[in-house]
C-alpha cells in the first residue's frame, strides 16, 4: 500500500550558524517535521552547486541551504558567495523544471533554533502540495533525465 | 485621491453624532475624500463577542469584506469600539485556523469575498500620519481661544493594537491639539476606563468611573475633556448633572470628539460640527467658540 | 577508500541513556547498518561516550581489524573530539572517523519513532558510505602567543586580567570608559554581605595599574580583530583624553583651574544626577587618575577662545595637550578575553512607571549613586527637591520577565532591590515597600539576607505594579506618587502613595554588542548576550576557538558568578597559553596544480588573501597557515582544481547520495 507522500530534503549546513541552530532545536526540545536529512559543511559558501543538482539527481524532493545572517559570515563573506550562487542555481534548476519552492536558502542563526522549526515544516508543507519530483517535467524545456546532467 | 471607506457604526448616528458631523467636515476642509460602506451591520461589538465568538466575528468581518467589495485600501472606524472589534477580527482570522475558517465560509456562503488585508484605521491616525502635524498647523484659520484641554484616549484605542499611538502614554492627540495651538495639560488618566457601558448596567459603579476622571482632568488644570471615542464621549458629557447633585462639586466641562476642535480650527463651518449637542460646559463652549459675538448663539 | 573490499567500518550507535533510545530504535539502525557494504561490525550501547564506549571503539579496532570507525550520537560539536580520540588511540588516523547526529537533529526534534528511526538509518548509511572516503590526515599545530587581550575593565575583567598577570603572562587590558571600575564601581555596598564594594574593588583597580604585566590602555576601543586562535591581531584606538597618561601627575590642579567655575555637564558616572566640568575624572578613585577633556563641553574645541587656564595651570609637567590626536595601538596576543558587561534597562520604555516623567521616579543605579559615599548627595538619600522621602516604593522586574520588553530574569534585581531596601530604610527610616513577582534569592546567604529584611519590617507586595502615577483620588495621595499594584496574596488592587519610586531595571546586552560581536568573530543568544560553546561543558568558550568569555556579556550575573567567570576565562586562556601551542583541523583547501587552469576565479574570493597566483607556473596557490577553510574557492573552482581535506567534493558527494539511497 502506498504510503502517504514524505518529501525527502538534503540540508546543507553551515557549521557555525545553522548547523548550531538546528542543534539549539535539539536543545529547546523543538518538534518539526522528520523529512530533512542535514549534512554539515564548514560555510554555506562551501556548497557547490553541483551538491545541490546531484541531489535533485539522485531523488531529493528539496534541497535546503542553511548559512549564516548577511554580516555574521564566520568567514566574513561566505554566506554572499552562496547567495550569489544561489541566484544563478534558481535559474538553472527553473530552466531544468525544479519548481522555484524545492531550492530554498535561509539564514539562520545559531540562536534561532525556532527558526529552524518554522523553515523546514514549512518546506515541507510545500513540497507535499507540490508532491514528488518529477524530472523534465519543466514548464517549457523538459530534460531527459537529470542524472545525465550531474 | 482614493476615498477612505468609512464605517460609522452606531454610536455616530446615536449619541456620537457629534462625531460624524465634525469629522466628516474635517475631512471635508483637508479635501480627504470618505465614502460610507454600503448596507454596513454592528461591528460585532464587545457584548456580543462574549457570548458567541464566532457569530461576532463573523458579522464583524461582514463589514471588512463589504469594504474589499468596494475596492476600499482603507476603513475608516471612528468609534474605538468598531475600530478594536474590527482590527481583533482580521488579527483573529489570521491568527487561529479555527476561527478563519470558520468566517471564511460565512462569507463565502454570503457571496462575499474573503478578507484580504483592507486597512482598519482610526482617524486620529490617519489625521497624524496622512495628513502631519506641519499640514494641520499650516492649514489653522481659526487659533483655539478655549481653555487648557486634557486629552483622553480611553482604553479600546491603544490596548492590546498599539497602531494607532503607542499603549501606555499616547500621545497623538496632544501633538495635533497643540498643532492647532490649544494648551493640553498632563492627563495622567489618559487611558483609563470611562466607564463603558457599566453606566448602563451598574450604573453608580459606572458614574464613579466618570466622576473620577473629570476629577482628576479638573485636578490638572483642564477646562474641557477632548476625546476619541463616542462612548467616552458620552458618558464624561452625559453624567456631570448627577456627579455634581451627588459630590457638591460644581463640575461642569465641555466633552468635545477631537475631530470638533481640529474642525473649528481649520476653518470647518461652525454649524456643521455638531457643538449644539452638547450637554456640559454650554457655558465655556459658548465663550470659546464665539468667532464674532453674534455667530455664538447661532450654533450654541 | 577506493577499493571496497579492503573496507571494515565499525558502526556505534548510542542509546544516550533514553535520550535518543526513547525515540529512535537504535538496534534497528544497528542492524541496518550491518547490512551495508564494508562494515564489519555495527552494535549499539548505553553510552558511547562513557570509558566503556570509548574502550569498545578501541577494543574492536584491534578485534575485528577495523580501518573506519561512525558514531551515531550526540552533535559533533559535542562529543566529536571525544571519539576522535578514541579512534587515534585505538590505533588508526583520527580522521578515519564521522560522527552521526541523531540527537538533537533526530530524536530530541523527532516524536514520531518509526520515522525518527528512519532518519537515523539514512544519516548513518551516509556517514558510513562518507567514512569509506576519508583520507588519512595529521592536525597541524599551532604555536599560541602567550599575551592575552581583555577587553572591558569592569570587576569581570580586572579579575581575569590580574589571575593571568599573576601567573606570570603579559595582559592588554582595554577599556572604553576613562577609568576601570565598570558598574561596580557605582556601588556604594554589595548584597548579601554589604560590605563596601569600594573596599573590595579599589585595591584590585590599582594593582592593574601597578602591574608590570599589565598594559592598561583606557579610553580605547578594539577596532580590528584577525588571525586565529594562539595567534590574534589586533588594532585598539586609543581617543585622545588630552592629558598625557605619562606625564600627568593626577594633582587634579587642572580641574580646579577649568574656565568653567562651575560644573555644567551631565556627569554620567553620577548617573546626571550632578554635574561635572569639561575637564574631570570620572571618580575620585578612577584608574588611571588622570583627568580627560570632553570635547563637545570644553569651549576650546569650539571656539578656540579659551583662556586654556589647564594649561597654565599643568605648567612645566606640559601633560595637557589640547592637539592630542587618537592613537592606534597593534598587538599579538594568542587569545582574548571579552568581558564587556551589561547595560541597565532604559525605563522609559516602561512609560507606565513614568521614568522621565515624574521627577521622583529613579532607576535603581541612580539609587546606587545617592546611597555612595562618594556619590552626588555624599550618601544622603534625598528627592530631587532635597526632601527626605518618608515612604519609598521598589518595583522589581522592570525590563525584566516582561513579554513586553525583556523575557528574561535579569538574575541580581531581587537581591540589589532588597539590598536597597535596607540601605535605604537605614539612611532615612522610610517606610518601605518592595513590589515583586517572585523573590528568587538562590545563592550563598541570600535567602538569608531576604529573612533579614522581612524582620527589619519592610513590606513586600507580591504582584506586578501597573502603573506609577500622580492621579490623586484623595488628600491622603495629593502631591505623592501613587504605585498601582494587583496584591496578589491579599487578592485586591491597592492604590499605595509613596515619596519616592525605586525602578529595578535589569539586564541587557551593551548596545553595541552586535558589533562586537561581529568583530569577534562569536555568536550571540536570541537576546543578544554572547553565546558560550556549551552551557554546561564549555561555559566561558565560544565557537571561536582562543575567544573567551566572562561577565555579565555572556549573560546576567551578580558579582560572585562574574569572578569565579572571570577566573574561569583566565584558567583556560593560561591552559592554552601553557600547553604551548593548540592543535587544529586540517580542514584547509589545497590546490591539485595538474588540474589549474590558471583562471584566478579563486583568488579574489578568499577573504583572507591566503590564495596567490604564482606567476611562473601560472597556478593558483594556497597559503595553508591563512586558510580557515570555509571551502569556498573549493566550490567556486570552474575546474575542480580545489580540494578541502575533511569536506572533500567526493566525500559530501558519498554523504548526500548515501542520504538518498533508500532500500
Amino acid at each position: 500500500m502506498p504510503d502517504a507522500f514524505e518529501p525527502k530534503i538534503v540540508a546543507f549546513f553551515c557549521n557555525w550558524c545553522t548547523y548550531l541552530g538546528a542543534d539549539l532545536a535539539g536543545a529547546s526540545r523543538l518538534k518539526y517535521a522528520p523529512n530533512a536529512r542535514v549534512v554539515r559543511v564548514m560555510c554555506s559558501g562551501r556548497v557547490d552547486p553541483q551538491f545541490v543538482l546531484n541531489a535533485f539527481a539522485r531523488g531529493a524532493d528539496g534541497v535546503l541551504i542553511g548559512g549564516c545572517h548577511p554580516g555574521d559570515c564566520h568567514y566574513q563573506e561566505g554566506n554572499y558567495k552562496a547567495l550569489r550562487r544561489f541566484r544563478l542555481l534558481q535559474r538553472l534548476a527553473e530552466q531544468m523544471g525544479i519548481e522555484p519552492e524545492r531550492l530554498r536558502l535561509e539564514w539562520i542563526s545559531a540562536a534561532e533554533g525556532d527558526r529552524v522549526r518554522t523553515v523546514i515544516n514549512d518546506m515541507v508543507e510545500k513540497l507535499k502540495a507540490l508532491g514528488p519530483r518529477r524530472v523534465g517535467q519543466g514548464p517549457d524545456r523538459p530534460v531527459k533525465d537529470l542524472a545525465e546532467v550531474s | 485621491m482614493k476615498p477612505y471607506g468609512y464605517f460609522p457604526g452606531c454610536s455616530l448616528r446615536g449619541t456620537g453624532a457629534g462625531y460624524e458631523y465634525s469629522l466628516l467636515a474635517l475631512f471635508r476642509v483637508l479635501d480627504l475624500p470618505v465614502e460610507e460602506i454600503q448596507d454596513w451591520n454592528c461591528c460585532g461589538a464587545t457584548s456580543y463577542m462574549s457570548i458567541d465568538e464566532e457569530s461576532a466575528f463573523v458579522l464583524s468581518a461582514r463589514n471588512l469584506a463589504l469594504a474589499q467589495k468596494a475596492g476600499c485600501k482603507d476603513l475608516l472606524a471612528p468609534c474605538s469600539a468598531c475600530y478594536l472589534v474590527l482590527r481583533k477580527t482580521q488579527d483573529y482570522v489570521a491568527r487561529y485556523p479555527k476561527i478563519g475558517s470558520h468566517v471564511q465560509e460565512s462569507l463565502r456562503a454570503a457571496g462575499l469575498p474573503p478578507l484580504n488585508g483592507v486597512r482598519v484605521r482610526h482617524p486620529l491616525e490617519v489625521l497624524y500620519s496622512d495628513v502631519g502635524l506641519e499640514r494641520i498647523r499650516s492649514r489653522v484659520v481659526r487659533p483655539w481661544r478655549g481653555g487648557r484641554v486634557a486629552c483622553y484616549y480611553g482604553c479600546q484605542l491603544v490596548r492590546p493594537y498599539d497602531e494607532v499611538d503607542r499603549a501606555h502614554n499616547p500621545t497623538r492627540m496632544d501633538e495635533l491639539l497643540a498643532a492647532i495651538g490649544a494648551p493640553t495639560v498632563d492627563y495622567p488618566l489618559k487611558t483609563l476606563c470611562c466607564g463603558g457601558a457599566l453606566t448602563g448596567t451598574m450604573h453608580p459603579i459606572g458614574v464613579r468611573m466618570n466622576y473620577i476622571l473629570l476629577k482628576e482632568a479638573v485636578r490638572k488644570g483642564a477646562q474641557a475633556v477632548v476625546t476619541v471615542c463616542p462612548l467616552c464621549q458620552y458618558n464624561l458629557d452625559a453624567h456631570q448633572a448627577e456627579i455634581r447633585r451627588k459630590t457638591g462639586t460644581t463640575i461642569d466641562m465641555p466633552v468635545f470628539f477631537f475631530t470638533q476642535l481640529l474642525g473649528w480650527a481649520l476653518g470647518a463651518d461652525p454649524e456643521s460640527l455638531g457643538l449644539k449637542r452638547a450637554i456640559s460646559g454650554r457655558k465655556s463652549i459658548a465663550q470659546w467658540f464665539a468667532k464674532e459675538s453674534a455667530e455664538a448663539d447661532a450654533y450654541v | 577508500m577506493s577499493e571496497r573490499d579492503g573496507l571494515r567500518i565499525g558502526v556505534y550507535v548510542c542509546h544516550c541513556g533514553t535520550n535518543i533510545a526513547g525515540t529512535v530504535d537504535v538496534r534497528a539502525v544497528a542492524e541496518s547498518a550491518a547490512a551495508l557494504p564494508g562494515v564489519a561490525v555495527s552494535r549499539d550501547y548505553k553510552y558511547m561516550c562513557s570509558d566503556p564506549g570509548q574502550d569498545l571503539i578501541r577494543q574492536d579496532i584491534q578485534k575485528f581489524g577495523l580501518n573506519r570507525i561512525v558514531v551515531a550520537a550526540c552533535s559533533p560539536h559535542l562529543h566529536e573530539h571525544t571519539f576522535r580520540t578514541a579512534t587515534r588511540t585505538g590505533g588508526l588516523n583520527e580522521f578515519y572517523f564521522q560522527m552521526v547526529n541523531i540527537r538533537e537533529q533526530d530524536s530530541w526534534v523527532h516524536e514520531h519513532k518509526g520515522a525518527a528511526t528512519r532518519k537515523a538509518i539514512d544519516l548513518v548509511r551516509a556517514a558510513a558510505r562518507r567514512v569509506a572516503r576519508h583520507r588519512a590526515l595529521e592536525k597541524s599545530r599551532t604555536p599560541i602567543h602567550p599575551a592575552v587581550l581583555v577587553v572591558g575593565g569592569g570587576i569581570a575583567g580586572i579579575h581575569a586580567a590580574l589571575t593571568l598577570a599573576n601567573a606570570g603572562k603579559h595582559v592588554y587590558l582595554v577599556e572604553r570608559e576613562p577609568s576601570i571600575g565598570g558598574h561596580m564601581a557605582k556601588f556604594d555596598k554589595t548584597f548579601p554581605t554589604l560590605d563596601c564594594a569600594a573596599c573590595i574593588l579599589t585595591p584590585k583597580m590599582s594593582a592593574v595599574k601597578n602591574h608590570p604585566n599589565i598594559t592598561l590602555w583606557t579610553y580605547s576601543e578594539v577596532t580590528a580583530v584577525e588571525g586565529y586562535i594562539g595567534n590574534y591581531k589586533a588594532t585598539i584606538a586609543r581617543r585622545p583624553r588630552y592629558i598625557d597618561e605619562d606625564l600627568c601627575a593626577g594633582c587634579l590642579e587642572c580641574i580646579d583651574a577649568c574656565v568653567f567655575r562651575q560644573a555644567k555637564v551631565p556627569d554620567e558616572f553620577n548617573e546626571d544626577l550632578s554635574r561635572r566640568k569639561p575637564i574631570y575624572v570620572p571618580f575620585p578613585q578612577a584608574v588611571p587618575l588622570v583627568p580627560v577633556i570632553d570635547p563637545e563641553a570644553c569651549i576650546e574645541f569650539h571656539s578656540h577662545k579659551c583662556k586654556k587656564t589647564c594649561v597654565t595651570a599643568c605648567g612645566e609637567r606640559h601633560a595637557v595637550n589640547l592637539r592630542a590626536e587618537e592613537k592606534l595601538e597593534r598587538i599579538d596576543i594568542g587569545s582574548i578575553v571579552l568581558a564587556t558587561g551589561f547595560r541597565a534597562y532604559d525605563a522609559r520604555r516602561s512609560a507606565n512607571y513614568g521614568y522621565g516623567v515624574y521627577p521622583n521616579v529613579y532607576t535603581a543605579l541612580e539609587v546606587e549613586r545617592l546611597i555612595n559615599a562618594s556619590g552626588p548627595t555624599a550618601g544622603e538619600v534625598v528627592l530631587r527637591d532635597g526632601r527626605t522621602p518618608q515612604t519609598v516604593g521598589i518595583v522589581h522586574c522592570v525590563g525584566s520577565r516582561d513579554e513586553n520588553t525583556n523575557r528574561w530574569c535579569s538574575r541580581v534585581c531581587c537581591m540589589y532591590s532588597l539590598k536597597l531596601a535596607h540601605l535605604v530604610k537605614e539612611r532615612t527610616g522610610a517606610e518601605v515597600f518592595n513590589f515583586y513577582i517572585d523573590m528568587r534569592t538562590p545563592g550563598k546567604g541570600f535567602e538569608e539576607f531576604y529573612q533579614k529584611l522581612l524582620s527589619e519590617r519592610v513590606h513586600f507586595v507580591r504582584g506586578r505594579v501597573a502603573e506609577v502615577t500622580d492621579w490623586a483620588l484623595d488628600s491622603s495621595e495629593e502631591g505623592r506618587l501613587v504605585i498601582r499594584v494587583e496584591d496578589t496574596l491579599a487578592g485586591l488592587f491597592r492604590r499605595i502613595p509613596v515619596d519616592m519610586v525605586i525602578l529595578s531595571t535589569g539586564l541587557e546586552p551593551q548596545p553595541d554588542a552586535g558589533d562586537v560581536r561581529r568583530l569577534f568573530n562569536i555568536s550571540s543568544s536570541p537576546e543578544g548576550f554572547f553565546l558560550e560553546r556549551h552551557p554546561k561543558l564549555a561555559p566561558v568558550n565560544t565557537f571561536t576557538e582562543g575567544v573567551l568569555l566572562a561577565g555579565c556579556c555572556q549573560g546576567p550575573k551578580d558579582i560572585p558568578d562574574t569572578v569565579a567567570q572571570a577566573g574561569a576565562a583566565a584558567a583556560e586562556a593560561l591552559a592554552l597559553i601553557d600547553a604551548g601551542s593548540v592543535e587544529t583541523d586540517p580542514n584547509t583547501a589545497y590546490v591539485m596544480e595538474e588540474a589549474c587552469s590558471g583562471c584566478k576565479t579563486c583568488v579574489p574570493l578568499c577573504p583572507y588573501h591566503a590564495i596567490s597566483f604564482a606567476q611562473a607556473a601560472r597556478k593558483a596557490e594556497i597559503n595553508q597557515a591563512l586558510c580557515k577553510g570555509c571551502g569556498t574557492c573549493v566550490a567556486a573552482c570552474p575546474s575542480s582544481s580545489i580540494g578541502q581535506n575533511l569536506f572533500e567534493d567526493d566525500e559530501i558527494f558519498e554523504e548526500s547520495e548515501g542520504l538518498l539511497a533508500y532500500a
